[in-house]
């Protein structure tokens, strides 16, 4: 391929992905070059070394007698072996530059998709191959996908369906093949800092609530007219609809209503897994004061300590030197064991 | 071999039958026999310096042996007068020299008309899933 890594085109907008996406959609349903003719017909050798490596005893395989009183009347080659009759030569495949496939590709590659894949492969079969079959293979391409990410890395699926055909142009089997051509996602840069955690939208109505956490202290609202305790903060009491309002300090306990843990996408400001914790705090004593959930992550917690119910503690933490946020600890049981 | 082993007839097989299990140890010399027998001489499948300058920690085995173990794990089940009539494999997790693929399956749907199979077959390492297939396979 011509194009070099100098060549990669980075950080395109949405606009531009979107005209790369129309691009890339322009090969689906065109054939990816010439029909791949076979270079050897089906021969019981090809079969009796694979079915060697494999371990596969079946006799209708590589036994001409047992073969003939099966219901396949002689040797016949194993089904899944359809695609190894048409596999390129050890020189590798002719390459003009100028088949689709050879087109779509490049232009995936630059846009630096260069990685590639193979996620599914689906085989149909309208009958068994036999020694003396000349298969004569043609390709076309299937589906794109609009990009996708993966643990791997972002990039495009690309199905293409091989239909088969024996001497006599009948269909005798057909593949779709999908593989994942992406641009590998970025190995942990060492050297590079890690960003702060993207700061919370402080307002008027919320800022009194995150300088209590600076002193270390973890407040709900209460109603100034009705008590009724509320949370997240707010101007009005959701209630009787007062302006009026209070600090209620919480207790820094309570229990795990429920919990996510997020794998993908990944913020480089966290570390992953990373749970993301719904905790019920226990109670205060004033209407609503039962009814207290926050939302916040855990902290020196095994994932497989984070269970619904399990008592938390919670620690008021620096994320960076400005900012300080609430963690849920799990309080592991004292074990029943003797462990002393 | 001198007579042609039985074969699992349609009317014997039950949805949730379990077929049994499969080990299959997963040497290098397998690996790149197998890749050379189904013709594929991509070289993450047989040179472990260009595998590991391309990401891979070692050599994997290829895509077209999987599905040769996944014919080979059904029909060991069904035995030879059987019509395969689709394998389709969703892979994940490679396939490394020195691990263990474990094949194991068990019929899922059962059609009376054509009197077809449907078999969920999963291969799994010890990294995870290597593969999830599904096959129909015609009985008598």
């Amino acid at each position: 391929m011509s194009t070099t890594a100098a060549d990669i085109i980075v950080d395109i907008t949405p606009q531009e992905k979107d005209s790369f996406y129309a691009q890339l959609q322009t090969f689906v349903g065109l054939e990816i070059g010439e029909p791949v003719i076979a270079p050897d017909e089906v021969n019981a050798a090809m079969i009796r070394h694979l079915v060697e490596t494999v371990g596969d005893d079946n006799p209708i395989y590589t036994n001409p007698e047992l073969a003939l009183a099966s219901v396949h009347g002689g040797i016949v080659a194993p089904p899944t072996m359809l695609q190894a009759w048409v596999m390129m030569s050890f020189k590798g495949p002719k390459l003009t530059g100028e088949s689709p496939y050879e087109k779509m590709n490049q232009l995936l590659f630059s846009r630096g998709f260069t990685s590639v894949l193979g996620t599914n492969s689906e085989q149909t079969y309208e009958r068994y191959l036999r020694p003396g079959d000349q298969l004569t293979m043609r390709t076309v391409i299937d589906s794109i996908s609009n990009e996708k990410s993966t643990g791997l890395g972002t990039g495009h699926f690309v199905g293409t369906r091989q239909d088969y055909y024996d001497a006599n142009n009948q269909l005798v089997g057909s593949m779709l093949f999908r593989i994942f051509r992406f641009k590998p996602a970025a190995k942990a840069p060492v050297s590079k800092p890690r960003p702060a955690r993207p700061r919370p939208a402080t307002t008027h109505d919320n800022q009194w609530w995150f300088d209590a956490l600076d002193e270390g202290v973890l407040y709900a609202q209460g109603c100034g007219q009705c008590s009724q305790v509320r949370f997240p903060t707010g101007p009005m009491c959701p209630s009787c609809h007062s302006l009026k309002w209070t600090k209620v300090e919480m207790p820094l306990s309570g229990s795990i209503h429920s919990f996510v843990v997020a794998h993908y996408p990944q913020v480089p400001s966290f570390d992953y897994p990373l749970p993301i914790l719904l905790v019920d705090l226990d109670p205060v004593d004033a209407p609503g004061g039962d009814k207290i959930r926050m939302v916040m992550n855990s902290a020196d917690t095994d994932l497989e300590s984070l269970v619904i119910g399990a008592r938390v503690r919670i620690d008021i933490r620096s994320t960076d030197p400005d900012m300080k946020l609430p963690f849920a600890i799990v309080e592991t049981p004292p074990s029943n064991g003797a462990s002393a | 071999m001198t007579t042609l082993p039985a074969t699992r007839e349609f009317a014997s097989v039950q949805i949730a039958d379990e077929l049994p299990e499969l080990q299959i140890p997963l040497t290098r010399t397998l690996i790149v026999a197998t890749a050379i027998a189904t013709r594929d001489y991509q070289v993450v499948h047989h040179d472990p310096t260009v595998a590991a300058e391309r990401g891979s920690q070692d050599i994997i085995m290829n895509i077209l042996t999987s599905n040769a173990f996944v014919g080979r794990f059904v029909t060991d089940w069904s035995g030879p007068n059987c019509f395969i009539r689709s394998v389709k494999v969703r892979l994940g997790a490679p396939n490394y020299p020195g691990d263990t693929m474990i094949i194991t399956g068990s019929v899922t749907e059962k059609n009376e008309q054509t009197k077809t199979v449907t078999i969920a077959v999963k291969g799994s390492n010890s990294m995870g899933d290597h593969m999830n297939a599904t096959v129909e396979v015609v009985l008598p």
